[in-house]
């Protein structure tokens, strides 16, 4: 409760501030809040995933960003009382959904009853891996891990392209390669 | 940002704990939390440290951007071979059952390899995206 107030403080801080700078260290403090949060849900892989690639590497690339551009935001050009509208909207919609959910950490969901304890129960004796998540991830479901690793190396390539492809279309004095 | 010495020493005290640690994820993720993907964001995230306070020419040479950029396709290869490998010994795609005699084993083992896959795409994706970054700057 405590970190979901941190949270929504944070959530409003990142709204109302200016200064690009403060909005990218408080991203990577929400990151981090984030975690703790997915630890006290027990969720410890999800949770390193979040600190290292939310609180570390995003914040890295938003500050190199920065360093590109502007420290202030622009104010808007635009009304906001439309992206207002949609964005309430769209969490009445969210919130109105979670009406119907099952309680949270209720045995008898569906998660909970399909594959989750074929899982649970032969993990140590096919794959003799004592964490699940990992078994699950890289043994039982590898083609969709496959899969998201793929994303990675599409997603990679993409941005490599965007950014080194600028370079050869107007060749100039600083076409120098990053490699010298 | 070069003659700051309370950052290089502190990440010349650093930096090989960030190494250790990530390879402690790597693998350790069979016995506790973590895997590849974190383990490849940690060590990635140490040579964007070292860029950042060494510099990028000093990062560029212990890491080369043509390594990096042949790390990005190299570990999707690799997961995808262990799947070929498995094919090969007569099972089915990324089943690792039938790579080694005892089954179980041989589940560890490609468990093992393709964390190293995913490890290589992330820690390479992750470098490239920060060298080219900071690369425009200049």
């Amino acid at each position: 409760m405590v970190l979901l107030t941190l949270l929504a403080a944070i959530t409003i801080g990142v709204v109302r501030l200016r200064n690009l700078f403060a909005v990218v260290v408080l991203g990577g403090i929400y990151s981090f809040l984030m975690a703790s949060v997915l630890i006290v849900l027990d969720a410890v892989d999800v949770a390193m995933t979040e600190a290292s690639v939310g609180a570390g590497i995003s914040t890295v690339l938003m500050l190199g960003a920065l360093y590109l551009t502007k420290t202030e935001e622009a104010e808007p050009v635009h009304k906001t009382l439309l992206p207002l509208f949609v964005a309430v909207t769209t969490a009445a919609v969210l919130i109105y959904g979670t009406a119907t959910l099952p309680p949270f950490g209720i045995a008898e969901t569906p998660v909970h009853l399909n594959v989750a304890p074929y899982y649970l129960e032969n993990s140590i004796p096919d794959t003799s891996v004592p964490n699940v998540v990992t078994s699950v991830l890289s043994s039982y479901r590898g083609y969709d891990t496959l899969g998201e690793t793929t994303v990675i190396f599409t997603a990679g390539i993409a941005v490599l392209m965007l950014l080194k492809g600028r370079r050869q279309v107007k060749p100039g004095p600083k076409r120098r390669r990053i490699s010298s | 940002m070069r003659l700051d010495v309370i950052f290089r020493v502190a990440a010349k005290i650093f930096i090989p704990f960030i190494l250790v640690f990530a390879l402690y994820v790597q693998f350790h993720g069979d016995f506790g939390p973590g895997g590849g993907f974190q383990a490849g964001v940690m060590a990635g995230a140490m040579v964007i440290f070292y860029a950042i306070i060494f510099g990028l020419e000093a990062a560029q040479r212990i890491v080369p951007p043509r390594l990096v950029e042949l790390m990005v396709p190299a570990g999707v290869a690799i997961f995808a071979g262990v799947g070929v490998v498995s094919l090969l010994f007569g099972g089915n795609y990324l089943d690792y059952s039938p790579i080694l005699h005892d089954p179980v084993h041989a589940q560890h083992i490609g468990i093992l390899l393709v964390e190293i896959g995913v490890l290589v795409t992330v820690s390479g994706t992750m470098v490239a995206i920060f060298y080219t970054f900071i690369g425009r700057g200049r």
